[in-house]
Order: structure tokens, then C-alpha cells, then sequence
């Protein structure tokens, strides 16, 4: 059965770190079609964590088509998503951040600089796309 | 069942003990289904809140409905439908906890003995064993079993983690959210404690000095205050929105605003803030005890 974390550190809201880690997990083939994804009251009592929090997450999973919620049975796993992006794409993306990631180390830009410069631009691009 | 949709509604709500009023001017509307927070420093008036919401005390002026009905009629029918754990979860040292059981069935219209021994059970807790001789953690979980067996609609709990240690306040908190889960009551709680909060509530009510400062839903309370970083100053703010907290540095100026996501001046960094932070800058601001409207400052826009 696949086991959520919460991290009250990261920043994130808690709703979202349950997406990101099945939409990880999914992408990474830990996941796989038919998998079930456990009840919300198992995640509420498991993680101690509002149920709320674990519905919101799950509906969302549902809108990205990611898992399907079936009355009386559970939430399951859906083939791996077509709209998403392709294992090519994937790789690609991540051999990219990881050339980005020896040039920004050959600067001497430590782990925590490297964080800040990401997060800076990441919040840059979200408030542009708000404004 | 009647229906609903506030858990909790107050209006003008206050108490006074003699001269000292400990909760004032209290406007609120809670739906139902929430887990609410209520923060505060002591002596904000927290737990008079709690006990005017469960009956225990009645109102200097306003009013108070829980589930649409007030509390202080002290009806069967309104109080069987409320649970409240006061704050240190008293028990009657003596009494075995299957007397406490014995006693919560007697004493309630509504009490499922059942659930009450089977939460027991699954936390290894003797129902021959005195409640005095139990751990703190387990005399908290005992108070929240009693509490959940009458199956009521609110549950109110006075600071219910104040004393346990970390595991025990983990254990307690998964008891709690698995009962919601499969109850779908409202919870409202006191408590110091924020970061653990974010996890386990939904709305936030923030008490200081006797006065509500804050309250809503959590995410949208998160939503609409931003942290502005810029260069300083200290006049012409003219970001928009509302300014809770100005802080300066040598050479930045940190603004927490409440707006509705306007865009940002140049040279100024719009950063989101967390819960923690959020409640901290509300429990910092100066309070203005003679003036009613909420001390917020337009800044031009």
C-alpha cells in the first residue's frame, strides 16, 4: 500500500505534498495502473492529518485524471496519464537540470544557494502568471 | 436533525468577570465540518470562548448559536449534540475506566459504549485499570474516547495536548483526525502550538486581548496575505492592499499585506507566507482597546 509523508517543514500545504508525492510516485512507475491508493480515513488517522486535507488531494489527482475514485471500493491508479509528459521528455528535462546543476556547482553555488536561486525563480513565474 | 450549515455563529459576543472583560465584540460564523484552530496567548480569552460555545457560561452581551441552537438554554437536546474536553482532560482518578464508561452511559442521551471500548481496546487501555493510575497520554485518550462515544455534531476541546509529550500528542491528534473521518463532526480547538496545526485544521480563529484578530479558512486566509520585500521605506507603500505588519531592516523594507493578489511594484518580491508566520504577525500587532474597528492601516494606493 503506498504511504504518504507530510513534511509541517517544507512550506508546501499539506494537500499538495499528497498530490506531488502520488503524481511522483506515478511518474517514477511506483505507482502503477490499478493500484489503490489508501482510504482517506486510513491517511487521516495514519499521518494525523485533517480528512479534508486528503479529500482536496484526491479530488484533485481526480481532475488531472490521475486516479479514480470508485463509491465503496477506493481510489485506483489510471494508466499512465497521456496529457503528461513522455518518459523521453522526462529524461530530457531532468539531464537539463542536471548539466544546469554542475554549472551552477562549478560556480560554487552550494546546495542552499542552488535552493534560493530555484525558489526565486519559481516564485518569479508564478507571480508573472498571476499578474 | 435540524438544518445547519454554521457549526457556530457569535454576534457581539462578550463576557465580563466584574470589571475585566475577557472576551469582547466577538463576531463569528464557523461551517460545519470544519477542524478549527483557536489561538492565542494566555489570558486572550481562549477558553471563555469555549466554555460560552458549550454552555458553561452565559454571555455579558451577544449571542452565541451552536448548531443553529443556543447553548445557554442548557437543553438535553442542544447539550447532547456537543462534546467538550476541558483543558488537563479531568477524569475521577478513582474511578476504574469502566466505571467512567458506566458513568458516560448513565449520564448522556446519546452514548455508543461500543466505539468507546473498541477505541480502548485498540490502544491497549485496561478498562479494569484506575483512571489515576494511567499514563497522561492514556487519561487523554480515555477523555477523548468518553467524549466521542456521545457521537456528538461539535466536539470542543480546551488546549486537549497541553500536557502530553510528543508521541503521546501524535497519538492523540491521529485519534482525533481518524474520528473526523469517519464522523465527519466539527472539531474546534484550542492551542498554542501553530506548526502542528497546519496539518490537522481548516480554519483559524486567532484571539488576542480579548478580541478576535483573525478568522477563516485557513487557505484563504493564506491566499490573501503576501509578504512584500523591497527596498526600505517608510512612506509612499505604495503596494496594494493593506498593510498588517511594516518591519524594516538597513536597506529593506518587509511588508505583510492582505490584498486580493494585486501586481507587484518594481524592485519589490511578492513571497507567500506560511501559517506559523501568518498567526505570529496577527498575535504581534498592537491592540487598540478603545477603538472598534479593526486597527488595520490603508496604505495609498
Amino acid at each position: 500500500m503506498f504511504v504518504f509523508r507530510i513534511d509541517n517543514r517544507s512550506g508546501v500545504p499539506p494537500y499538495l505534498q499528497l498530490v506531488q508525492q502520488v503524481r511522483q510516485a506515478v511518474l517514477l512507475g511506483f505507482l502503477r495502473q490499478g493500484d489503490r491508493l489508501p482510504l482517506i480515513r486510513e491517511v487521516a488517522e495514519t499521518l494525523a492529518i485533517n480528512p479534508n486535507t486528503v479529500a482536496k488531494a484526491y479530488r484533485q489527482l481526480e481532475q488531472e485524471d490521475l486516479v479514480t475514485g470508485r463509491p465503496g471500493q477506493g481510489t485506483f491508479v489510471n494508466e499512465a496519464p497521456t496529457a503528461g509528459m513522455s518518459a523521453a521528455t522526462y529524461t530530457s528535462l531532468r539531464r537539463g537540470l542536471e548539466t544546469w546543476l554542475n554549472r551552477a556547482h562549478a560556480a560554487g553555488l552550494d546546495e542552499q544557494a542552488v535552493n534560493a536561486l530555484f525558489t526565486a525563480v519559481v516564485n518569479r513565474a508564478k507571480n508573472e502568471n498571476i499578474a | 436533525m435540524t438544518t445547519t450549515e454554521y457549526a457556530l455563529r457569535t454576534d457581539g459576543l462578550g463576557k465580563r468577570y466584574r470589571r475585566t472583560w475577557a472576551l469582547r465584540d466577538c463576531t463569528l460564523s464557523v461551517p460545519t465540518g470544519r477542524v478549527i484552530a483557536l489561538v492565542g496567548p494566555n489570558g486572550a480569552g481562549k477558553s471563555t470562548l469555549l466554555r460560552l460555545v458549550v454552555g458553561l457560561l452565559a454571555p455579558t452581551s451577544g449571542t452565541v448559536e451552536v448548531l443553529g441552537q443556543s447553548p445557554a438554554a442548557n437543553t438535553p437536546q442542544v447539550l447532547s449534540r456537543i462534546g467538550f474536553l476541558a483543558q488537563e482532560h479531568p477524569l475521577y482518578k478513582h474511578f476504574t475506566v469502566a466505571d467512567l464508561l458506566h458513568m458516560g452511559r448513565s449520564c448522556n442521551l446519546r452514548f455508543d459504549q461500543g466505539l468507546a471500548e473498541r477505541r480502548l481496546a485498540q490502544l491497549d487501555i485496561p478498562l479494569d485499570r484506575k483512571a489515576g493510575a494511567l499514563s497522561g497520554g492514556q487519561q487523554a485518550q480515555v477523555a477523548l474516547a468518553l467524549a466521542l462515544a456521545k457521537r456528538p455534531d461539535l466536539l470542543v476541546l480546551d488546549e486537549p495536548m497541553a500536557s502530553l509529550d510528543p508521541v503521546a500528542r501524535l497519538e492523540f491528534l491521529q485519534a482525533l483526525m481518524g474520528a473526523v473521518a469517519a464522523d465527519g463532526m466539527t472539531v474546534l480547538f484550542s492551542s498554542h502550538v501553530v506548526p502542528e496545526l497546519e496539518r490537522v485544521c481548516d480554519h483559524l480563529i486567532v484571539l488576542n486581548h480579548s478580541r478576535v484578530t483573525l478568522a477563516g479558512d485557513i487557505e484563504t486566509l493564506l491566499a490573501e496575505h503576501r509578504l512584500l520585500v523591497g527596498p526600505r521605506t517608510t512612506a509612499d507603500l505604495d503596494k496594494a492592499g493593506t498593510v498588517v505588519e511594516a518591519s524594516h531592516s538597513d536597506r529593506h523594507t518587509t511588508l505583510l499585506v492582505r490584498d486580493g493578489g494585486g501586481p507587484t511594484a518594481p524592485g519589490w518580491q511578492a513571497n507567500p507566507i506560511g501559517l506559523e508566520d501568518l498567526v505570529l504577525a496577527y498575535l504581534r500587532r498592537p491592540t487598540r482597546h478603545d477603538v472598534e474597528a479593526p486597527a488595520f492601516s490603508e496604505v495609498p494606493a
